[in-house]
């Protein structure tokens, strides 16, 4: 019971001092965005080769965005020690990493979600009558981005290069996930839309393996 | 504020060691602290104050040795109050949001109630929505040591605790820590030279090299050790 207090009580945190500094949301917002229109205009896409690379270029995207918006994420508790407090007050620990992560994931969901209609736009991809089953796919994805970079931002946030990394360590980490969200959304900009099951399953055995050691491991990641 | 009735807790360091890198923070320390007592840690900057804080608040792990309890052994980290040299505040949230949120985190029974009781103990009633960010530092350090206080802990571990505040700040905090101190609270706090705080131990410890160099409960060799007068 106390981890779901401790955690709704950490989730409100998580919220209410992001939207007052809107220091995550608005830089990777603008990330994503530069991205996307930078790849509009090295090259002019017709509507097939946006089907083909588009995905592929929008997790890309989202994959670097995610790693610049976690890497604050538990350094901001070092500034004023504030993690150390968090340690001594919660009786499990995986109350923090389950804020931190419901806070990351929506944090990357809305900002992807943004993101969709001017990919749409630029790219020429009709993404709208696919748009409830792409965020279904843009979900787990995110929340695989989510576990794997909270994690990993625990690690890096009390190393040495601690902005080089996490980018470092997350990148190879997440390439399973990015080619099975990349393959998900493919196949729903396709033509013939299609939701592939095999891609979702894949998605929610890497988002259920990593929340696992995230659960037995994720004490050992907050030691000094 | 010396409202705390639970049985107190006492501290065994057996030769506890603290190596970051190379660099050895503690060295062979052993120390006992009994339950109820009041213990002052005096040292040079550098001769381990802060980490045995940390260790015995149980956020670092020692290289070596151990770290057990006497007297009232259930549940030591619910009933530990720690005071360090960061704020352990969040600049983004209000001083009321803080405690809020901290009360919240450690059940603290009637939690409103409470954190309104301690901002005004703490005199902070008047900012108590301005955010941390937009405070003094002697401010911060006010909301820290209520923090601290929320749950009515049994052990407090201080570290430097008057630390940024002014003449009535380390007044309300003497009076406070002499109430918790008489309510049979173990207290480790590290000082620097003779203070009003300082005065409140009934013991006094200096480490010098990540070792105890001396160790008295009164004469004028506590004076000295406070003072460093022999170190």
């Amino acid at each position: 019971m106390s981890l779901m207090s401790n955690t709704s009580a950490l989730f409100g945190k998580e919220l209410r001092t992001e939207f007052r500094s809107r220091e995550l949301l608005t830089t990777t917002v603008i990330f994503i965005l530069v991205v996307v229109v930078l790849f509009s205009f090295t090259f002019d896409p017709t509507a097939t080769e946006s089907r083909r690379f588009g995905p592929g270029l929008l997790w890309l995207a989202f994959l670097f965005a995610a790693s610049l918006m976690l890497q604050p994420c538990f350094l901001r508790e070092q500034g004023n020690d504030t993690l150390s407090a968090l340690r001594l007050s919660v009786p499990d620990p995986f109350a923090i990493f389950l804020a931190k992560l419901g806070a990351n994931t929506l944090f990357l969901l809305l900002t992807e979600i943004m993101m969709i209609p001017v990919f749409a736009i630029l790219y020429n991809v009709p993404v709208f009558r696919v748009f409830p089953q792409l965020v279904v796919v843009l979900f787990l994805g995110s929340l695989g981005l989510g576990v794997t970079g909270t994690a990993l931002s625990a690690i890096s946030a009390q190393a040495r290069m601690r902005e080089l990394m996490l980018p470092l360590l997350l990148l190879p980490l997440l390439t399973p996930l990015l080619i099975a969200s990349t393959e998900a959304t493919a196949a729903l900009l396709d033509p013939k839309p299609t939701l592939r099951w095999d891609w979702l399953a894949f998605l929610i055995a890497f988002d259920v393996i990593f929340l696992t050691a995230l659960w037995l491991f994720g004490e050992y990641l907050l030691e000094e | 504020m010396g409202e705390q009735s639970a049985p107190a807790t006492g501290l065994r360091f057996e030769n506890i060691e603290k190596r970051y890198g190379g660099i050895y923070a503690l060295r062979r320390l052993t120390l006992e602290v009994s339950p109820g007592e009041c213990l002052a840690l005096a040292g040079r900057n550098g001769s381990g104050k802060t980490t045995l804080l940390r260790i015995a608040a149980q956020l670092v792990r020692p290289t070596r040795g151990t770290l057990s309890f006497t007297g009232n052994q259930n549940d030591y980290k619910a009933r530990v109050g720690y005071v360090a040299h960061a704020t352990m505040a969040y600049d983004e949230l209000s001083a009321e949001e803080n405690l809020t949120l901290f009360a919240r985190l450690q059940e603290v029974a009637n939690p409103a109630e409470r954190v309104s009781d301690l901002l005004k103990a703490v005199g902070l009633v008047e900012r108590k929505d301005s955010l941390v960010r937009t405070f003094s530092r002697g401010m911060r350090q006010r909301v820290a040591i209520a923090r601290a206080l929320l749950h009515a802990p049994s052990v407090l571990l201080f570290d430097e605790p008057s630390t940024g505040l002014d003449p009535l700040g380390v007044a309300w905090l003497a009076g406070t820590l002499r109430s918790l101190r008489d309510a049979g609270c173990t207290i480790l706090m590290s000082v620097h030279g003779e203070s009003e705080i300082a005065s409140l131990a009934t013991r006094a410890v200096r480490l010098d090299a990540g070792s105890v160099a001396a160790d008295t409960r009164a004469g004028a060799n506590f004076r000295a050790i406070l003072s460093f007068a022999d170190a």
